[in-house]
């Protein structure tokens, strides 16, 4: 008997209950970022792999709001507008005219975009980091730390944003489209559907949503030009373990992973807590590679 | 254009259409017309290009040579969203469902289009609604729970949203149950008679025979013969000779 109770007064309470409130606000952001990857690839069979440099460019339009107008919301909501056009307008120049070619030049083709965004926002901004200051500052106490009321915050808004997205792709027309697209492109074209213009929306919608987790992340981070390698490498294990392109699984993927991790970081540094997404992956990888959370294929 | 002149133009006529598959030839100069209104049988054995030339009228394969006109007006080039728009409308042979969207979903995709008040959407779903009572049944349904026939009337019903002049129709009874088979033939009639033009591609000559007016019979991608379906009706020869029934 006393070694239960041993066993379960070892168990770290206080700091299991911070983790899960940490594996969540990340879990979030990363769903935020792996939503518009997934979108993309399930539609138009593209890896983006300049997504990580979209959030970026998000956070970097949100400094230069932020400095001008003294508004964290405006720079939220202008930086997503405005790298929502940037996504459109660097989807209707590189990858409409590569539809139906090999998966490999849009990879290419991203690749390069991801590139010249990282160079551009060096040159532009400079090597040194930027800081976005946290629109509310308020704390509260758990257990031993007072967390920041932002990071509720954030965990909030990604829901709410995400929240929509669903709303508007379950019963929108727009949304009817989206689907339709990803399912037969062909079928959806034949139904008057004008497939190349969806394409480009959901480039957008994606873009957007990484500019708009760019924005809301930055605070906690700080924002470079090379803030995007991390998110983006995270967002692909995602987007594989939650099955290529099944939003629902992206962004329970999401939350499991980071909650792993989260909670990883009890007992092992956070630098090495990151190996439990690589184990994750590497497992989907061999036992269910169609993803952990979709419905097992007939 | 005048209407005596518009009236003589065919409502599809594809000119001399050479159609490649990657380096195999597969339509070797194909020529038909459909008038307005009219439901035109398109038969042959299985691989000689039918349905080729379905996908050629509707904008999916392009001709390397070779036109197709539509109203009088050139469309080949064009993408297969504008020639919905236009009034073409495709019933592939294996239906494709978006089998993830609700029945209901499924018709949105040619419904929701711009001009289209929601007096006019309520009266076109509750006319498919009346000739398919199933699909009302099973409005919140994911396609790709519906049975194969069901599936075939999805199929029809979606293809009516965009209240189109004409209907290109793969193999609409393929697979089916004989009281499914004459359901498809009653909505044949029924499209006939509101004066829309079906071109028609069936194994079932029977079926093909008693809903069409004319016949175009095809062989190794070009046409053969062509007829009123009457004549063959009476003189089963040419049957015979091409299709080997």
């Amino acid at each position: 008997m006393e070694v239960i109770s041993d066993f379960f007064q070892a168990i770290p309470y206080d700091q299991i209950l911070i983790q899960t409130l940490n594996g969540i606000v990340t879990g979030m952001i990363l769903a935020l970022i792996a939503s518009g990857l997934t979108l993309i690839f399930g539609i138009m069979d593209v890896v983006n792999f300049a997504h990580g440099e979209l959030f970026m460019l998000g956070a970097y339009i949100g400094v230069v709001v932020l400095a001008t107008s003294g508004s964290f919301w405006l720079a939220l909501v202008l930086a997503t507008l405005v790298v929502a056009i940037i996504g459109a307008a660097l989807q209707i120049t590189t990858l409409r005219p590569l539809i139906g070619r090999d998966p490999l030049t849009t990879i290419l083709a991203t690749f390069g975009l991801s590139l010249v965004l990282q160079n551009y926002a060096l040159w532009q901004f400079g090597p040194v980091a930027r800081k976005i200051q946290e629109p509310i500052t308020g704390q509260f106490t758990l257990f031993y730390l007072e967390y920041p009321w932002y990071r509720v915050l954030i965990a909030g808004l990604s829901a709410a944003i995400i929240g929509a997205f669903w709303l508007f792709l379950k019963y929108g027309t727009y949304g009817i489209w989206i689907r339709a697209t990803t399912q037969d492109r062909v079928m959806a074209q034949a139904m008057g559907i004008p497939v190349p213009w969806v394409h480009t929306a959901a480039f957008a919608i994606g873009a957007g949503m990484a500019a708009a987790s760019g924005v809301l992340f930055a605070p906690l981070v700080g924002v470079n030009h090379s803030m995007g390698l991390d998110w983006v490498l995270k967002a692909f294990i995602v987007v594989v373990v939650g099955g290529m392109g099944n939003l629902g699984g992206s962004i329970a993927a999401s939350i499991f992973i980071s909650l792993l991790e989260a909670y990883a970081s009890i007992w092992v540094s956070p630098a090495q807590a990151v190996i439990v997404s690589f184990v994750v992956l590497i497992l989907t990888l061999l036992f269910r590679p169609t993803g952990l959370f979709v419905p097992t294929p007939k | 254009m005048t209407a005596s002149a518009t009236a003589k133009v065919p409502l599809v006529e594809v000119e001399d259409i050479h159609t490649f598959y990657g380096k195999s030839h597969i339509l070797h100069g194909v020529s038909l017309q459909v008038g307005r209104g009219e439901v035109v049988g398109l038969l042959g054995r299985n691989g000689v290009g039918k349905s080729t030339t379905l996908k050629t009228i509707m904008g999916l394969v392009n001709p390397s040579r070779g036109r197709v006109r539509f109203e009088g007006s050139a469309t080949t080039g064009l993408p297969a969203h504008r020639l919905a728009r236009i009034g073409i409308a495709y019933v592939p042979e294996d239906r494709r469902i978006f089998r993830l969207l609700t029945v209901m979903e499924n018709l949105r995709t040619g419904l929701d289009r711009r001009g289209v008040s929601e007096a006019r959407k309520q009266e076109l779903l509750d006319k498919v609604f009346a000739y398919f009572p199933r699909l009302a049944e099973r409005r919140n349904q994911a396609g790709g729970t519906l049975s194969g026939g069901e599936q075939q009337m999805l199929a029809i019903a979606r293809a009516m949203m965009l209240e189109p002049k004409i209907i290109l129709l793969d193999e609409p009874t393929e697979g089916l149950m004989p009281r499914m088979v004459s359901q498809i033939r009653e909505i044949i009639e029924v499209l006939h008679r509101e004066g829309v033009a079906i071109l028609l591609v069936e194994q079932n000559v029977p079926l093909t025979l008693e809903t069409s007016q004319r016949v175009y019979i095809m062989e190794k991608g070009v046409v053969r013969h062509q007829c009123a379906a009457s004549e063959l009706r009476v003189n089963d020869a040419v049957i015979h000779q091409y299709l080997g029934v």
